[in-house]
């Protein structure tokens, strides 16, 4: 009885693992990631759409205020500010888009202690960063103005103002180890945005496995050798096992990548060390300094605890849709959109743990079992209670089984019923029937 | 001996009594006809002896001892009606697979597919995809799964569906060849025909339940409604209304009906006194065809949605 299982468990690993698509998707995945971050990042650093030619926003300034003495100190890369003076408010309006700017930014007379009426005149909506560069390019002339008023020059100003960053010492069992917050946060947010990915992708194989097991008509000939309950273990271990592996050749690319590139390019680390980058390389060894402060171990653990917790009870739910479904691709999207909604959920509720691990809705959706793979892993680098940890597992475990029990009910009957379309209500009585 | 006895066997659907006390015996060695209408429970009856579904009441024995859903099946090679292969995987590794999982081990699942391939002219498919198949060729493949394990008891749900007359044929004489070497055949279908030439025993069952149980030749008897079918040379035919009436009559071929307690003798000779000159006179058996039409309809054709507590 047992071999069959692994029987079905090896065929469904080795079809995977030897399609062209299992090799494509173990490169995209951590290149998707990656273009997720890059993203991100570069949504948040770039300006968000300026329309002229060379990437600039032409921005002309009416100083009527005396705030710039005829000559604007920017360094931006966004703006260009042009000061014209001898024009009325009136007249610029009336021309500034024929003459090719953006906006133009009006200055009244006023007093130094109480500045108002500063309008800024454009056609369309600026963007964000533009409209908060201008705003800061007017309050620091207004701040230069007014230490100027009270007798500060410019270097003094600059010893009195303090810029400071402040390092996060952890308190550990093992001691003290300085940290960089970003660097737990952003591992927290990979645990997180994997175990999401992973469950979608693989969650979704098992229901189309399932589903051309129906389709094919094989399901009925397989069922008269195995127990409908090994089938569906069987193809929901096999390709967690395909997941499993793809963690493993990740886990030792990195390793070799690693160890590979001093090999592979010694002069460039040389390089970087003699050519005056050493604040970079500083920045790099803190960063290196605070993963290695992070319980890794605890880390791996947890997340393949989680992985295979969530991926399992999805898979169930997955496994009993396929089985249910007949060829109807919108049949299909109803009933598998309930089952989408707390996975997405928890990623959303993943982001917030981000901002706010101990929030109330964080860490619900961290024992929710729906959602606590993904929330969960995506507070592990915080500090986070034994005790919790060890509630929400067993929660997930405890969901597992269960789904998995309801699930291999409905996929026992749904998967020899033919040309019937059915609802959610009895996909519930199916389960939950003697 | 029987290989397969099952007694009162019920199971009841939501809205159907699917299978509503049905006991039948089936001998070793014999290719015994499970015949009904659509949906008359044929494929519920057989999903419960190959264990996929339990039985809500009654007993199944199966070669002598009281059926057990996990290893029995293993000794059943079981053709569905809904059948199908994996489309992706190749054809050799299928067979080895489809045989591994019915307990055989590597060396063995290799032997008997070597076998059968060499015997039904496979071998060059091996590496072939079953979705490069036509479709008489995968339900060659189809068949070849189902037998690879050398079950005791092979069945067969519409086995010829989609044939062409050669590789039904093909398998018609495969299946014989299989019951003369010892397996037990059952044979499910709605085609009466192909039914009459192979089968010893049949079941007929419609609405669940069994309404005809026997031997081929002997229910023909049964059934025979004592027609005569006579060949004349001359284009007429006597009445004689004591002996029998003419139930159709063509120039040349009558059918006639004798009437109860007369004999072909006494036909025969009234005939020979008319001066008519007999080509042939034989009886006329109704087909299996006939009796399933009368006992369906007489019992109504089709099922009703009925609602069913519990």
């Amino acid at each position: 009885m047992a071999n069959k299982i692994f029987l079905i468990i090896g065929r469904e690993y080795f079809t995977r693992v030897k399609k062209k698509s299992f090799l494509l998707t173990t490169i995209l995945i951590p290149i998707v990631i990656m273009a997720f971050y890059i993203g991100i990042i570069a949504i948040a650093v770039s300006d968000s759409g300026s329309k002229n030619i060379n990437g600039l926003d032409q921005i002309a300034i009416i100083d009527k205020a005396g705030l710039f003495n005829g000559k604007v100190d920017s360094t931006s890369k966004k703006v260009r500010f042009t000061i014209i003076s001898n024009e009325s408010e009136q007249d610029l309006l009336k021309t500034y888009q024929k003459r090719g700017y953006d906006a133009f930014l009006f200055l009244p007379p006023f007093q130094l202690d109480s500045p108002s009426n500063i309008v800024l005149h454009s056609s369309g909506l600026l963007g964000h960063s533009t409209h908060s560069e201008i705003e800061d390019l007017v309050n620091n002339s207004i701040v230069a103005k007014r230490l100027e008023a009270q007798g500060i020059t410019p270097e003094k100003y600059k010893s009195i103002a303090s810029d400071v960053t402040i390092k996060n010492q952890l308190d550990t069992k093992e001691g003290s180890k300085s940290n960089i917050p970003e660097v737990g946060y952003f591992i927290s947010m990979a645990c997180g945005i994997l175990i999401y990915m992973m469950m979608l992708i693989y969650g979704t194989q098992v229901m189309r496995g399932v589903m051309e097991e129906k389709m094919s008509r094989i399901a009925e000939v397989m069922v008269s050798s195995v127990k409908p309950f090994q089938l569906m273990m069987g193809k929901i271990v096999g390709i967690g096992a395909v997941g499993l592996t793809q963690f493993a050749i990740w886990i030792i690319i990195a390793f070799l990548l690693q160890s590979a590139v001093p090999l592979i390019l010694p002069d460039v680390l040389e390089q970087a060390k003699h050519a005056g980058q050493s604040a970079n390389l500083a920045v790099m060894n803190e960063v290196l300094g605070s993963v290695a402060s992070l319980p890794i171990l605890k880390i791996i653990g947890c997340f393949i605890f989680y992985f295979l917790g969530g991926y399992l009870t999805y898979a169930a739910m997955f496994a009993a849709i396929g089985s249910v479904v007949s060829d109807d691709q919108q049949d299909t999207q109803q009933l598998v959109f309930p089952v989408m909604m707390p996975i997405i959920l928890g990623f959303m509720i993943m982001i917030k743990a981000a901002d706010n691990p101990y929030s109330n809705l964080v860490i619900f959706g961290s024992y929710f079992p729906l959602t606590s793979p993904i929330v969960m892993m995506g507070r592990i680098t915080f500090d986070i209670p034994g005790w919790e940890l060890l509630v929400s597992m067993l929660l997930l475990a405890g969901c597992f089984v269960f789904i998995t029990w309801i699930a291999s009910r409905i996929y026992k009957t749904g998967i020899l019923m033919y040309g019937k379309k059915l609802g959610w209500k009895e996909l519930i009585k199916w389960g939950f029937r003697r | 001996m029987n290989i397969l006895e099952v007694q009162n066997l019920k199971k009841y659907f939501a809205t159907q009594k699917a299978v509503d006390g049905i006991s039948l015996n089936i001998e070793q060695g014999s290719i015994f006809g499970l015949l009904g209408p659509n949906g008359a429970g044929k494929t519920t009856l057989i999903r419960m002896i190959t264990g996929i579904f339990y039985p809500d009441s009654g007993h199944i024995q199966f070669n002598g001892k009281k059926f057990d859903p996990q290893l029995d099946p293993m000794r059943i090679g079981y053709m569905p009606e809904e059948r199908g292969l994996y489309k992706k995987m190749k054809i050799g590794e299928q067979a080895l697979y489809l045989a591994r999982l019915k307990g055989l081990s590597k060396s063995e699942a290799m032997k008997a597919v070597k076998e059968w391939f060499i015997k039904f002219e496979m071998e060059s498919w091996w590496n072939k995809k079953v979705e490069d198949l036509s479709k008489g060729m995968s339900q060659k493949l189809q068949f070849v799964t189902t037998v690879l394990h050398q079950p005791k008891l092979i069945i067969l749900d519409e086995p010829f569906s989609g044939l062409d007359p050669v590789n039904a044929n093909m398998i018609k004489e495969e299946i014989i060849e299989l019951a003369r070497l010892g397996s037990t055949i059952i044979f499910s279908t709605h085609r009466m025909e192909q039914v009459e030439e192979i089968c010893n025993h049949i079941v007929l069952i419609n609405k669940g339940i069994k309404v005809l149980d026997g031997n081929v030749t002997k229910i023909k008897q049964d059934f025979k409604e004592n027609l005569f079918a006579v060949d004349t040379e001359s284009n007429q035919m006597p009445e004689a209304s004591h002996l029998y009436t003419i139930v159709n009559a063509q120039p040349g071929h009558y059918k006639l009906r004798l009437e109860e307690g007369v004999t072909t003798n006494s036909v025969l000779s009234h005939l020979l006194a008319n001066n008519i000159t007999i080509l042939k006179f034989n009886e006329v058996l109704p087909s299996l065809d006939e009796i399933f039409i009368r006992l369906v309809e007489s019992s109504g054709a089709t099922r009703k949605f009925q609602n069913i507590k519990g």
